[in-house]
């Protein structure tokens, strides 16, 4: 893992045993419409928690506050004992490259990149010279059985590749967290297994926490449990 | 118990739960909506209910005498309620052989207004946790393990999908009914 150095200037608050996030009472909204109406979870380090819900539940809003990419109206979202909204948004941004990966549904590649530079880009920005970068994305790219497409453009890659790329680059700074929004949603269900395999089993090797948004219930089963978000509360929560 | 392939005693119960109902008229409305391609016998349709009544799950609320022979009302007990009520809120066990019961639950459930959601949290975590156990197998076996296990892996994820479709289905039918009354 790549050490992100925040300065912390505020206390630090206790986690739960086992919380990596805690969201408490999450409330959002969006003109007139509520995403969130009071939503409270906890994500415990090392698992993969499935996030289900029908179109429209709040559930890719709760996975956009956790990361700290969009900022609850009300409620809060601690992280390692640290709540995020007393972070500079310079911190948020280092926590957000550094400790944590996203794999969204599209278009999160560089499609004028290569794959290989797509994959170092995060660790570029985190510092790493170009040639350390590039090794460590090729180990990568050969993890995710995409060696074969390490010089080619994004934009030339079949949505299978693109995705493994890009589940390649979320993972590669070993990150404590990966956010996933229906990584399989734009994939053909050979493919979207293929993704779930390598994404999940490559979390799992390293330790890294996954939350996954999904409306699949076979994406749900990769994960250790699931909680069900239902008109921005939480529904049900399962497993084990 | 019963010998009908769904429960045919909580379906009767479920017919029965709005108002008191003849035999005849509850195999009729049990063939369509739970028949399928196989109609329940009148046989088994009155030895069920005197079953039922010995259980004390329903009652006879009247008997009517006219030219043909004497057709006996039958009406819900609260005990009859209740035990409906206990075995739609129970998961179906995630398998194949009980599509046919999940089919049944749901439905009855769905039209005498109960929540859909309850029926699908209650179901999906039952789901899932079979799920689970599949996609670990799938994992680890080899490939005659993985379609075997694929085949019921899409089974099952349509069971879930089949309740939210049903549920979301049921409840637009149920706000468009309440703005026509408010």
């Amino acid at each position: 893992m790549i050490e992100i150095g925040i300065e912390w200037s505020e206390a630090r608050i206790a986690p739960p045993e086992g919380a990596l996030l805690v969201a408490t009472d999450l409330h959002k909204r969006f003109g007139r419409s509520t995403a969130l109406a009071g939503l409270s979870v906890e994500v415990r380090g090392g698992e993969v928690v499935a996030v289900l819900g029908p179109s429209g539940s709040g559930k890719s809003t709760l996975l956009l506050c956790l990361a700290g990419i969009i900022p609850p109206d009300q409620g809060e979202v601690v992280y390692r004992g640290r709540t995020l909204a007393s972070l500079s948004d310079a911190n948020l941004t280092k926590l957000r490259r550094d400790e944590f990966g996203f794999v969204f549904q599209f278009g999160q590649l560089v499609p004028e990149l290569t794959a290989v530079d797509n994959v170092s880009l995060p660790l570029r920005l985190a510092g790493l010279r170009r040639r350390d970068a590039t090794t460590r994305a090729r180990e990568w790219l050969v993890r995710l059985d995409v060696e074969e497409v390490a010089d080619q453009r994004a934009g030339e890659m079949s949505g299978g590749q693109a995705q493994r790329v890009a589940v390649a680059r979320a993972l590669v700074t070993g990150p404590r967290v990966v956010f996933a929004d229906e990584p399989t949603g734009s994939l053909d269900s050979l493919n979207g297994e293929l993704v779930m395999d390598l994404m999940v089993g490559a979390a799992r090797d390293q330790g890294t926490t996954v939350v996954l948004v999904t409306h699949e219930a076979r994406v749900a089963a990769y994960a250790d449990r699931e909680i069900v978000v239902r008109d921005g509360s939480l529904a049900a929560t399962a497993g084990s | 118990m019963y010998s009908a392939p769904v429960s045919l005693a909580h379906a009767l119960l479920g017919l029965l739960e709005d108002h008191p109902r003849h035999g005849y008229e509850l195999k009729h409305l049990y063939d369509d909506r739970f028949g399928g391609s196989h109609e329940v016998k009148f046989g088994q349709i009155y030895t069920t209910l005197a079953r039922m009544r010995r259980d004390a799950l329903v009652d006879i609320a009247g008997v009517e005498s006219g030219a043909g022979p004497e057709r006996k009302l039958y009406l819900v007990t609260p005990t009859g309620v209740a035990d409906l009520e206990r075995w739609l809120g129970e998961a179906e066990p995630p398998e194949t052989y009980g599509r046919k019961v999940l089919f049944s639950k749901v439905v009855l459930a769905l039209m005498s207004g109960r929540p859909a959601h309850e029926i699908l949290d209650t179901q999906r975590a039952a789901h899932l946790v079979r799920m689970r156990e599949l996609t670990e197998r799938k994992r680890e076996g080899d490939l005659a393990d993985a379609l075997a296990c694929d085949f019921e892996l899409f089974h099952l994820e349509a069971d879930i999908k089949w309740i939210e479709v049903a549920g979301a289905r049921t409840e637009r039918i149920a706000a468009e009914l309440g703005k026509e009354t408010s």
